[in-house]
């Protein structure tokens, strides 16, 4: 029997159907096989702290998408500044209310509701983190991919360009590049998002590679291998259908830890001044905003931004950190 | 090794070369030489007065001929020669406006780098050597919450819950962000002012360490030669410190020396965050002002720390393990 991989590691529906062996004679004792998927389900749910951070994953996700409904019985739209006396979002001398019963977590300078702005801001991190991320993982894949199984001037090329990459300074480069097509977008690279997202995942991609490409060259020596290309396997079969299903596994561990990594890189470019642009609400760009302010009484204005930048990155890495661990309880899989 | 260096060092060569055309790449089809010319100029000048601007900074020019004049081919003093021309908005020479951002950095990476090494190894030693103990879990702990941390967000509450509270209670420890004294006119100062940010990059850092040494050592208790010294009775002291560590320490000074060299460009997250007109700030404000010569030199600076970086780590693998050859 065979597992659809993807259902036992999202659903864990698996669990109740082991593949029974049953021996011979009056003794017979049923012995269980599992595929490392469900055992690796198994192991992360018996984890707590794991199991605890993907809870608040979850509710980040459900602030997320209920952004809209969260602003609607607030009352508060997320650009919606309240400048006027009531509800007063501005004190008489223009600095930003502190959390009260009306603003929950305050206001910013504008005199907008900081909660409804986190709870949007949300939608911008979790998307990026996601996006960036799965850009990033599938560019080294095949990248990786195409290095290590052919070899010779095709691997060389690509490692070399991988290793300029990987000596690059990001950052720099990244603010360059993102502050060029802010004021003069290139083709489909677009202000905001797109130039945010492209950026992160070009500039992360060949990490990835590196990895691949190391498990390729040793995968791609293994007779099973011989035996496709005897067969007659075209290169693509090989990669994608004999070689992919061993590299899975680490991928899955990667990603998750890169999302929160991702995360960060996004917040710290929109904390620089170039990555989301406002007034779209995004936490990076409000703890960017609170440097004026919070010196001088507004701290809610930092900390509670700061805060869901804080948690979300920690329930991410936590929950990675258990995910490696129910899928190589060992530690030699990934070194 | 004569043959290793000079291969790495051509190669080197290469990347940087790489480095100043990709910079001068991405400004060139953006608006980086007509939008410096534009400032410059001034808000009521005629487009006779930006062409002149223009004109005097080379930016009028086919960029091959721009980057021919940046390298120092057409006549004048340029990278061949050393130069890395003039900034855009006070004519001030570039390599002027490194020198003066460098000390900044390089105190800032290296006080930091000393602390969060001895906090990362101590609390990393302790972890791996009483395992799943009491301070174990709390270092663990700490560890990744640090290690979550965005470098902003550190510095941020740093300024907020210790500059801010001392502060407004008159005690004066740490002076306002964005203050820097050089150590050569008054050392304590000098201490007094990077203080929190070397807290600040220390913490991130170190969370690495800690995660990385704990299990490095964890790694090596398995070997059979720590079974083998342990069975003939060596003292557990002497097993950690002459055994272990010993073989432990290889991927995190590796680690170290790797970090060091990328933050020795330009830490440009805590230098904004402190207001430190280091490598990391000026590139920022130059990258705001397209002021393109500053950046190139900045990013010159950056790429090659992080290629000597490697260069040293590679030599010092090979002195440390012997069977590692370089070639």
């Amino acid at each position: 029997m065979t597992y659809n991989v993807g259902d036992a590691v999202a659903v864990g529906i698996i669990e109740e159907t082991p593949i029974a062996v049953v021996a011979e004679g009056e003794a017979a004792k049923k012995i269980e096989g599992h595929s490392p998927w469900v055992l690796a389900w198994r192991r992360l749910r018996r984890d707590r702290a794991a199991m605890i951070s993907l809870a608040v994953i979850v509710l980040i996700v459900a602030m997320a998408v209920f952004a809209s409904v969260i602003a609607a019985i607030l009352g508060h739209g997320v650009y919606q500044q309240f400048r006027g006396p009531s509800p007063a979002g501005l004190s008489p001398t223009g600095q930003p209310v502190g959390p009260g019963s009306t603003f929950w977590l305050g206001t910013d300078d504008q005199g907008r509701d900081i909660f409804v702005r986190i709870a949007y801001g949300a939608r911008v991190s979790l998307f990026v983190g996601v996006v960036a991320t799965a850009v990033t993982v599938f560019g080294g894949l095949v990248i990786g991919l195409a290095a290590g199984y052919f070899g010779g001037i095709v691997d060389s090329l690509l490692a070399r360009f991988m290793d300029w990459l990987l000596a690059v300074p990001f950052l720099l480069l990244a603010i360059s590049l993102i502050s060029v097509v802010n004021v003069h977008p290139i083709g489909p690279l677009k202000p905001g998002l797109p130039v945010v997202i492209t950026v992160l995942g070009f500039f992360g991609w060949a990490a990835v590679g590196r990895i691949v490409r190391g498990q390729v060259l040793s995968i791609r020596e293994k007779e099973y291998i011989e035996a496709a290309r005897a067969l007659g396997a075209r290169p693509w079969r090989i990669m994608f259908i004999d070689i992919l299903p061993n590299l899975l596994a680490p991928l899955i561990v990667y990603s998750t830890l890169l999302i929160p990594a991702t995360i960060v890189g996004e917040a710290s470019l929109s904390f620089l001044g170039v990555g989301i642009l406002p007034p779209t609400a995004d936490w990076g760009e409000m703890i960017n905003n609170s440097q004026n302010y919070y010196l001088y009484g507004s701290w809610w204005y930092l900390v509670f931004p700061s805060l869901a930048l804080l948690i979300t990155t920690l329930a991410f890495n936590i929950f990675g950190d258990g995910v490696r661990d129910a899928f190589d309880p060992r530690g030699d899989l990934f070194v | 090794m004569a043959r290793f260096l000079i291969r790495r060092s051509l190669q080197g060569l290469f990347v940087l070369w790489l480095m100043t055309v990709t910079v001068f790449l991405i400004f060139f089809v953006g608006p980086g030489p007509g939008f410096a010319a534009r400032v410059l100029a001034g808000r009521n000048a005629t487009a006779i007065q930006v062409a002149a601007v223009s004109h005097r900074l080379f930016l009028d020019r086919p960029i091959y001929v721009q980057y021919a004049h940046f390298l120092g081919l057409t006549g004048g003093q340029g990278l061949l020669q050393g130069n890395l021309g003039h900034d855009y908005y006070h004519s001030e020479s570039v390599n002027t406006v490194l020198k003066a951002a460098f000390p900044i950095t390089l105190s800032l990476v290296l006080g930091a780098a000393v602390l969060w090494l001895a906090m990362g190894l101590a609390s990393g030693i302790v972890s791996a050597v009483k395992t799943r103990s009491l301070w174990d879990r709390t270092f663990t702990t700490l560890a990744l919450t640090f290690y979550s941390m965005p470098t902003f967000v550190l510095g941020l509450l740093l300024i907020l819950g210790l500059y801010y509270e001392f502060t407004i209670h008159h005690i004066g420890i740490f002076p306002a962000p964005g203050t820097w004294v050089s150590f050569t006119h008054n050392p304590i100062k000098w201490a007094q002012a990077l203080l929190l940010p070397w807290i600040t990059l220390a913490l991130v850092q170190a969370a690495t360490y800690t995660r990385l040494t704990r299990g490095s050592m964890l790694d090596v208790f398995g070997e059979d030669y720590i079974r083998t010294a342990r069975s003939k009775g060596m003292s557990e002291r002497r097993l950690i410190l002459r055994h272990n560590l010993r073989s432990a320490l290889t991927p995190v000074l590796t680690q170290f020396g790797l970090d060091v060299g990328v933050l020795i460009g330009g830490v440009v997250i805590t230098e904004s965050v402190f207001g430190l007109p280091g490598l990391g700030y000026t590139a920022v404000n130059a990258i705001n002002q397209q002021d393109l010569p500053v950046v190139i030199g900045v990013v010159i600076v950056a790429s090659a720390g992080v290629i000597i970086a490697n260069l040293i780590v590679d030599i010092f693998y090979a002195v440390l393990d012997p069977r590692v050859r370089l070639h």
